[in-house]
């Protein structure tokens, strides 16, 4: 135990040794204390600009009486000033007036993208081109395709929960033993037949099916198989089938029913939010057409 | 495994293992329609094959009288194997969960690989297996040496790091069947936890008896940090655990604390384990095996007093950095950021002792991998400690906040410093407890260490540009005051990113496998006689100062 001097740094030991360790009794250098100094000092000022301790129930406010809370309720506010411009005239034309603008429909493609982006895309697709069980927006309208009617399913949903949410459901025919495994291969064969060529179908199938039809399907999906907005009954003419379209998944329709399920956005989304998604969904359409 | 233990003690050993066997069959029976008795299983089976080894070796013959003259190196030894073993599963995850990031399908469907539940199994792996397993294994080896004393007991050492392992595989196993507090870095359900509280209870015993039974007048620096690393965890974990179950037969429980406390709790916990897991132990790590591979007198005794210091008390205020702009209290983030700011200095002076130590033995960072690992590391603690402070500022933490910046600063610390001192260390370590000459290959370490330093670079940089973009993506409006980007936009601009991380996580991966292959190939070579071992030995057995430790 003795203290040497290190030939390296030229510094002194401590005169401790631990398993062969030695430690160097260097004084701590200049640019530490230096820094230790700025920091301290700037939290202090921190401390005194911002609010920083508790006291008790309340808490020391800081001279800059600085709020986060009213920060951002102030920056919110300004936000919508700045958007203002544009959305309050949003809000004050009609579809139609919006519609023939191009300026303001640039707008809503511009922001509507974002908002479907955020909001849409996870069910119905990028493009609102769908997937199996979620209907593509381009094409389907269960519940018609006027602005004012996709306006409102976007507000309330469907099978949502919402207290006015639109109500479908396609019953469980096979499941719940209404029908019978071989009725309900022959209804599959005439829906199919409907929007194509009914193909390897034998005719009187086809035929039969028309019977099983009218008992059981017309009720809501109307005597002709073209739908009813009432009920959210799709088309069955078409030949576009949110469910996929193979014979398995309409198999699987008509033996388990079907409930899909459409979030309602009123409250997660502001109504100039909501009139912008309306105006895109109708934009896709269009364009799609 | 059980040899130097006498047969009374191994008769101990029976019945803390029967022990063991019971608490599982109790778990089974009390939780057999819940996950609680998965787990019960899971705790019987670990106990039952326990027990058909300690019967394997019953009847070795006994240890010797003196084999209390030599340190009790065999709890290390163990520990080492398992922080190896931990680390190839967790990187592997690590690896596994980036490469989901980037092609989601990876998850192949099924529940338990889901990355929800493959992320916690990865970080848990890798802090508290890999990384908990090396500080308890070199905390072990390093508090003897620089004590000059043999850990006095012989069973408990054994039970700790055997415990701490049931702990780990019961925290791993369960996230994959669901079973989570959803607290980060503290998901395990109360049964687990009050396991870890009996085994790290236990640590901190055995850590206290052997300082007190040191014959050196000082306690060494390294032994510190240890110290506050075994004691700190200790508070966070039972005060973040607190938590009612729903019944004794039920996996589940829920945490006392409520809303904005209940947050402030668990990040209160959250930044400690970051500072007293996996920066004060490594720091213990760094201050003992970077001055020894070096063979220099660490660089000034005053400035890690500062650092020392500094750590332990700023840390211990900056949890609430991790809640900036939310329903905290403003003042709270006030004094989470300053303190933050005010830390940086000691972690500096600690990276600044550490590169100054390496003075006069440039020319062997230059040679020998295995130093080269630790002064890396050290340099990544600079980094990552400079970014922190950074990212703690609230202006810059609106920006950083929720993105990959995060993740790049946590990686910096994790693979640049965490792992690259613990694998320094590890190297260092490895032939003085086999005593063995050298490691088998140190080509190998050389191949593990550029491997390891070109993953954590390539890590490091892709997610500080993906991090940064996200951020501003996030909050670009267009002239018309809307958001310019939808989130998928920046998923999208975020894929060359993700697969660039996992291309560095991958080598990264690879460097650990090999450090594994190299570690079991020195383990099974033959012993060879190593140069002074009579210095490895608590009571001097030639005069002191002469018996420089055997580095090769
Ligand atoms: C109670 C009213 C009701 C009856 C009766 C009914 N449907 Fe439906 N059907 C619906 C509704 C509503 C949907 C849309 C369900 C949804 O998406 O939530 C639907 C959907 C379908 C679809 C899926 C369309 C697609 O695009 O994939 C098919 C096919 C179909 N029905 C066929 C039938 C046939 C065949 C019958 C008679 C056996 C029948 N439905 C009887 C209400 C009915
Ligand atoms: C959770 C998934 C989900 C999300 C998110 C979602 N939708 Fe839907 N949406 C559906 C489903 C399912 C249906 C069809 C419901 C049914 O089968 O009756 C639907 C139907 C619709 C319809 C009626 C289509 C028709 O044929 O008449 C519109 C319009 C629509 N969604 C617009 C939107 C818009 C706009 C958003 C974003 C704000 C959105 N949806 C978000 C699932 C979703
Ligand atoms: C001066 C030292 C340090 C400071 C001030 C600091 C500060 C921060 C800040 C501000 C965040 C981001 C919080 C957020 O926006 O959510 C963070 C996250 C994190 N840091 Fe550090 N850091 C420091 C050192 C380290 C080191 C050495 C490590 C070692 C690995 C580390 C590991 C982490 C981890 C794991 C997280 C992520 C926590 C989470 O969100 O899960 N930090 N740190
Ligand atoms: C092979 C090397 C590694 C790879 C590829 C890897 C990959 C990942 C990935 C993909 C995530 C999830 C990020 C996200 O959610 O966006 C993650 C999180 C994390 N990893 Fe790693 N990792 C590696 C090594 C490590 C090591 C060695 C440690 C610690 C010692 C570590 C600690 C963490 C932590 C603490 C988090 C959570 C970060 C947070 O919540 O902000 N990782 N890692």
């Amino acid at each position: 135990m003795q203290i040497e001097r290190d030939p390296v740094s030229g510094y002194l030991t401590t005169g401790h040794e631990w398993n062969g360790i030695k430690e160097l009794n260097t004084p701590v250098p200049r640019i530490v204390w230096f820094f230790i100094a700025v920091t301290h000092i700037w939290a202090l000022g921190y401390w005194l600009l911002m609010p920083a301790f508790p006291l008790g129930s309340t808490y020391t406010k800081g001279l800059l009486n600085a709020d986060d809370r009213a920060a951002v309720t102030e920056s919110v506010r300004q936000a919508q000033a700045a958007r203002s411009g544009w959305t309050d005239e949003l809000m004050s034309k009609s579809y139609a007036e919006i519609q023939r603008d191009q300026a303001l429909m640039a707008e809503v493609r511009r922001s509507g993208r974002a908002l479907f982006g955020d909001n849409c895309v996870a069910c119905h697709g990028e493009n609102g081109q769908g997937a199996p069980g979620f209907p593509d927006l381009r094409r389907s309208s269960l519940w018609g395709a006027t602005p004012e009617v996709i306006a409102e399913t976007i507000r309330v949903g469907i099978n949502s929960g919402h207290k006015d949410s639109r109500v479908s459901q396609m019953p469980a025919f096979g499941r719940d033993q209404m029908l019978q495994g071989s009725q309900i291969q022959e209804v599959l064969a005439y829906v199919l037949s409907l929007s194509g060529p009914a193909g390897p179908r034998p005719a009187e199938m086809v035929e039969a099916g028309k019977a099983v039809f009218a008992a059981n399907c017309a009720s809501c999906h109307g005597d002709d198989a073209k739908g009813k907005l009432d009920v959210g009954a799709p088309n069955l003419t078409t030949g576009y089938w949110r469910t996929g379209g193979s014979g398995a998944s309409l198999h699987g329709v008509l033996w388990d029913g079907l409930r899909g399920q459409m979030p309602s956005w009123e409250g997660r989304l502001s109504p100039v939010d909501r009139k912008i998604l309306t105006l895109y969904v109708v934009d896709l359409r269009e364009r799609h057409q | 495994m059980i040899g130097h233990l006498t047969r009374s003690e191994r008769q101990l050993t029976l019945y803390m293992l029967l022990a063991v066997v019971i608490t599982g069959l109790a778990m089974l029976v009390a939780g057999k329609d819940d996950s609680l008795g998965v787990h019960g299983a899971l705790v019987m089976v670990v106990g039952i094959a326990a027990i058909f080894g300690v019967i394997a070796e019953f009847f070795e013959p006994e240890p010797t009288e003196n084999r209390l003259d030599s340190y009790y190196d065999e709890p290390s030894r163990i520990g080492i194997v398992f922080a190896m073993a931990w680390a190839a599963f967790g990187l592997f995850v690590g690896a596994w969960v980036a490469w989901q990031l980037a092609y989601p399908s990876l998850n192949f469907e099924a529940g338990w690989t889901s990355f929800g539940r493959l992320r916690p199994v990865h970080t848990t792996s890798v802090i508290f297996g890999f990384g908990g397993n090396a500080l308890i294994a070199t905390s072990f080896y390093v508090m003897q040496r620089t004590s000059r004393a043999r850990i006095p007991d012989q069973i408990s050492p054994l039970f700790i790091v055997f415990g701490y392992n049931l702990f780990c595989l019961l925290a791993v196993s369960g996230y994959m069947i669901g079973v989570t507090q959803s607290k980060e870095y503290a998901e395990p359900e109360w049964y687990a936890d009050i396991w870890l509280v009996i085994v790290w209870v236990t640590y901190f015993v055995v850590y206290m008896r052997t300082l007190l039974h040191r014959k050196e007048p000082h306690i060494y620096v390294a032994n510190w940090y240890y110290l506050a690393f075994v004691l700190i965890v200790a508070v966070l974990h039972i005060v973040n655990n607190l938590a009612v179950p729903v019944s004794f037969s039920s996996a589940k429980s829920y945490t006392i604390f409520a809303g904005v406390q209940d947050a402030m709790t668990q990040w209160w916990y959250g930044h400690n384990a970051v500072a007293f897991f996996l920066t004060a132990g490594f720091l213990g790590m760094m201050y003992y095996f970077l001055p020894k591979r070096a063979g220099r007198p660490l660089y000034s005794y005053r400035m890690s007093i500062i650092s020392f210091w500094g750590i332990t008390f700023f840390y211990l205020w900056a949890g609430s950095h991790h809640l900036h702009y939310t329903a905290l209290p403003q003042w709270v983030q006030t004094l989470g950021m300053t303190f933050s700011v005010m830390l940086l200095v000691p972690s500096w002076t600690a990276a600044a002792n550490a590169l100054l130590t390496l003075n006069g033995a440039w020319h062997r960072v230059r040679d020998d991998a295995t130093l080269r690992f630790m002064m890396v590391a050290a340099v990544f603690y600079g980094l990552t400690t400079f970014e922190g402070s950074f990212l703690a500022i609230r202006a810059v933490n609106s920006l950083s906040h929720y993105t990959d910046w995060t993740v790049g600063h946590v990686h910096a610390g994790a693979l640049g410093w965490v792992a690259m001192i613990t694998f320094g260390s590890i190297y260092a370590a490895v032939p003085w407890l086999w005593k063995r000459e050298n490691m088998y290959s140190p080509r190998l370490v050389e191949v593990h260490f550029w491997l390891a330093l070109a993953g954590t670079i390539v890590y490091v940089l892709a997610m500080w540009n993906s991090g940064i973009i996200q951020g501003l993506m996030w909050r670009t409006y267009a002239s018309d005051g809307t958001l310019a980007y939808s989130f998928l936009d920046s998923l999208v601009v975020m894929h060359p990113y993700y697969i660039a991380r996992a291309v560095g996580g991958t080598l990264f991966l690879i460097g650990a496998l090999v450090g594994c292959y190299n570690i079991w190939m020195t383990v099974r070579a033959p012993r060879q006689p190593m140069a002074g071992p009579e210095a490895d030995y608590p009571e001097p057995r030639v005069p002191v100062g002469s018996v420089p430790q055997a580095a090769e």
